[in-house]
């Protein structure tokens, strides 16, 4: 209990077994989760996963019904919005159309009683801090994407709250936008030292901004976790598959020794991979994720005995992110091309075999959904 | 289509419309000007002349009328807007499907009756062995028939009745787009429910607001039949007044008098409307 204190204090916001039920689905299913100040966690998951409906627990927008949510320590369950340290960055930003930029920034600060002299001061400092300097008298419509999701972000940083929520406020801008965006972002988190909590279904996202990212389905997190952790480490085979690209390989248990497990694939080749369930008994189907850069292609003469034979769909050339598609045992998998030019010369309908470290391959137990 | 031909069918769509404005419009209130500073000598010679603009301002009856209607006209108008704007609040936020198209019907049907008609209704529920009469003497509230017809508070509540739907049709259209994500964004920066209704919906329903208030206000000012059977007589309408010069006395001289005046009061109502909300013509009625 002491250690749950503990972390209580040193955590933004903690989230203890919270539901949130629609009918008889739980959009919000006994979600636990702790976010240390300071710090960018992100929800990532794909539409419908009920992460949107947790952000709005948080806001204050939205009753659990059961479970607790503190701030600081403190119980927010029954606070309302506009009293709670928590301040929203919403999907498409809700800046007010009637007033100008300086007056969307001050309507905060108004509501937290501030004088005139002191909000300008703080607008154009904010202003300033966002990149948006001596904008105070501009119209939001007149703002590009980009400064508008500025305007927005500075509307909430002015106020300092103890955390900032922000749904998928990137998905409206177009592709360099976005990445630029991104970098953006996780500067303007470390200059301010604000908590972020972020939701988005774009994994990239979750992973470049991120210090943890909770990977949420149906309701609940299926792993919280570093990027990099649930890039090589994934604990379910949903995040295997959502987070970055991956191979999924389908097959039967045939051995399973150190931890290292050996499949039978549907036309008798076998593949080798680190066993990430507890339970694998020989017999039982399971499925193998591997990486498209843990895949190298070597010609089939040269292959050892953990070489899987495979044959040449089609080469998808994108600059750095080249791709070859191939089917091996019937299913379908991509590898990632070597840039050095090191790839044998892959021709459509062309067999060779593919290789991987058993290390970087990891196998879950049970069939592919 | 050469440009003769499209200037000859531009011509004849315009036609009805030019038509009405010319005829309908235009005409009558030309010739209305005309009248109104004519002043008739004997009964065959006519003079131009202010005698009728001074009669308005000399007796006291015209111009108090005048200013007692402009007034309350605006009063109606503003008690019209605090009553539609929940109602359209909950028909264009709050309803759903169904009871959505229910309720917007139920403002409607009204309006399938005549002016009227619903004053008569009106006068049903009021009036000294009416319903509202004998439901206070039955509760034991009062001992005799209690008269409601035939003051200030019955005109008003008639106009009211009258002038709700055009209230309630363009707030209802204005706060349809007003996007929930504003609201909560109101609530999330620390704004309470009058600060989000005072910073961000009003000023996003002002179109509406502004639109419905000025229909309102003409209709009420321009209003006959209910200041005339639901007011005393001490309820006078400046409608009626000019009724009585074109009718009764057969003075259209003064009645054009009075009818520019109103055309004056309403106009310039309108304009200082639009001037102190900051709202401009085209953007209410576009």
């Amino acid at each position: 209990m002491a250690d749950a204190n503990a972390a209580t204090e040193t955590a933004d916001l903690v989230c203890d077994r919270l539901v949130r039920r629609f009918g008889d689905t739980r959009a919000v299913d006994e979600i636990s989760l702790s976010v240390p100040a300071g710090s960018f966690f992100s929800i990532l998951g794909p539409s419908g996963c009920g992460k949107t409906t947790l952000l709005r627990l948080l806001a204050g927008f939205d009753r659990p019904d059961d479970g607790d949510i503190l701030i600081r320590g403190e119980r927010m369950n029954e606070v309302a919005p506009n009293r709670r340290p928590v301040n929203m960055v919403f999907q498409h930003l809700a800046l007010f159309p009637t007033m100008s930029v300086a007056d969307n920034i001050a309507y905060g600060l108004k509501r937290q009683k501030v004088a005139a002299p002191e909000r300008r001061r703080r607008i154009a400092e904010v202003l300033e801090q966002v990149g948006l300097p001596g904008m105070e008298d501009r119209n939001p419509q007149q703002l590009s994407g980009g400064q508008r999701q500025r305007v927005a972000l500075a509307r909430c940083l002015v106020l300092r709250p103890t955390l900032l929520l922000l749904d998928e406020p990137l998905g409206a801008l177009d592709l360099k936008l976005r990445e630029q965006m991104k970098v953006e972002l996780k500067h303007l988190q470390k200059a301010f030292g604000t908590t972020f909590v972020y939701i988005t279904h774009d994994q990239s996202e979750a992973m470049v901004m991120s210090d943890q990212v909770a990977v949420m389905r149906q309701g609940r997190f299926d792993q919280v976790a570093s990027p990099e952790t649930l890039y090589r480490h994934p604990e379910t085979p949903f995040v295997a598959g959502f987070v970055g690209d991956n191979n999924c390989l389908a097959g039967t248990v045939v051995a399973q020794d150190d931890g290292q497990v050996t499949l039978d694939l549907a036309d008798g080749s076998r593949v080798r991979g680190m066993a990430a369930s507890p339970d694998l008994q020989p017999g039982q189907p399971a499925q193998l994720f591997v990486r498209p850069e843990s895949l190298s292609l070597v010609a089939t003469t040269a292959a050892g005995e953990a070489a899987l034979p495979a044959q040449v769909v089609t080469t998808l050339f994108d600059g750095a992110n080249s791709r070859v598609e191939l089917t091996a045992a019937g299913q379908v998998l991509f590898a990632r091309l070597p840039q050095d030019g090191s790839a044998p010369s892959l021709d459509a309908g062309q067999t060779l075999a593919l290789q991987w470290q058993p290390s970087l391959a990891r196998v879950f137990a049970g069939a592919p959904a | 289509m050469t440009p003769g031909a499209g200037r000859l069918s531009l011509a004849l769509l315009l036609t009805p419309f030019l038509l009405w404005i010319v005829l309908l419009v235009l005409l009558p209130h030309a010739e209305m000007l005309r009248v109104s500073f004519q002043v008739r000598e004997s009964w065959d010679t006519l003079d131009w002349g202010l005698t009728q603009y001074r009669n308005f301002f000399e007796e006291a009856y015209y111009w108090r009328t005048f200013l007692r209607t402009g007034l309350m006209s605006l009063f109606t108008t503003a008690l019209t807007l605090l009553v539609a704007f929940p109602i359209a609040w909950y028909i264009a936020r709050l309803a759903r499907g169904r009871s959505r198209g229910v309720l917007f019907l139920a403002c409607l049907v009204p309006f399938w009756a005549s002016e009227l008609v619903r004053t008569y209704g009106w006068m049903i529920l009021l009036r000294e062995s009416g319903v509202f009469s004998a439901l206070l003497q039955g509760v034991g509230l009062a001992d005799g028939p209690v008269e409601m017809l035939y003051n200030d508070a019955a005109v008003i509540i008639g106009l009211v009745y009258n002038g709700l739907l055009f209230m309630v049709v363009p707030l209802v259209t204005t706060l349809d787009g007003l996007d929930e994500n504003l609201v909560e964004a109101g609530y999330d920066l620390g704004g309470g429910h009058l600060t989000v209704l005072r910073e961000v919906v009003v000023p996003w329903a002002m179109p509406g607001i502004v639109s419905g208030s000025i229909v309102v206000f003409m209709l009420t000012l321009g209003s006959y039949l209910t200041p005339i059977l639901m007011g005393g007589k001490d309820s006078a309408w400046f409608t009626q007044q000019i009724f009585t010069q074109f009718i009764t006395r057969f003075n259209w001289e003064q009645g054009a008098a009075l009818g520019v005046l109103l055309l004056v009061l309403s106009s310039l109502m309108v304009w200082l409307g639009l001037k102190l909300t900051g709202q401009s013509l085209r953007k209410v009625m576009g």
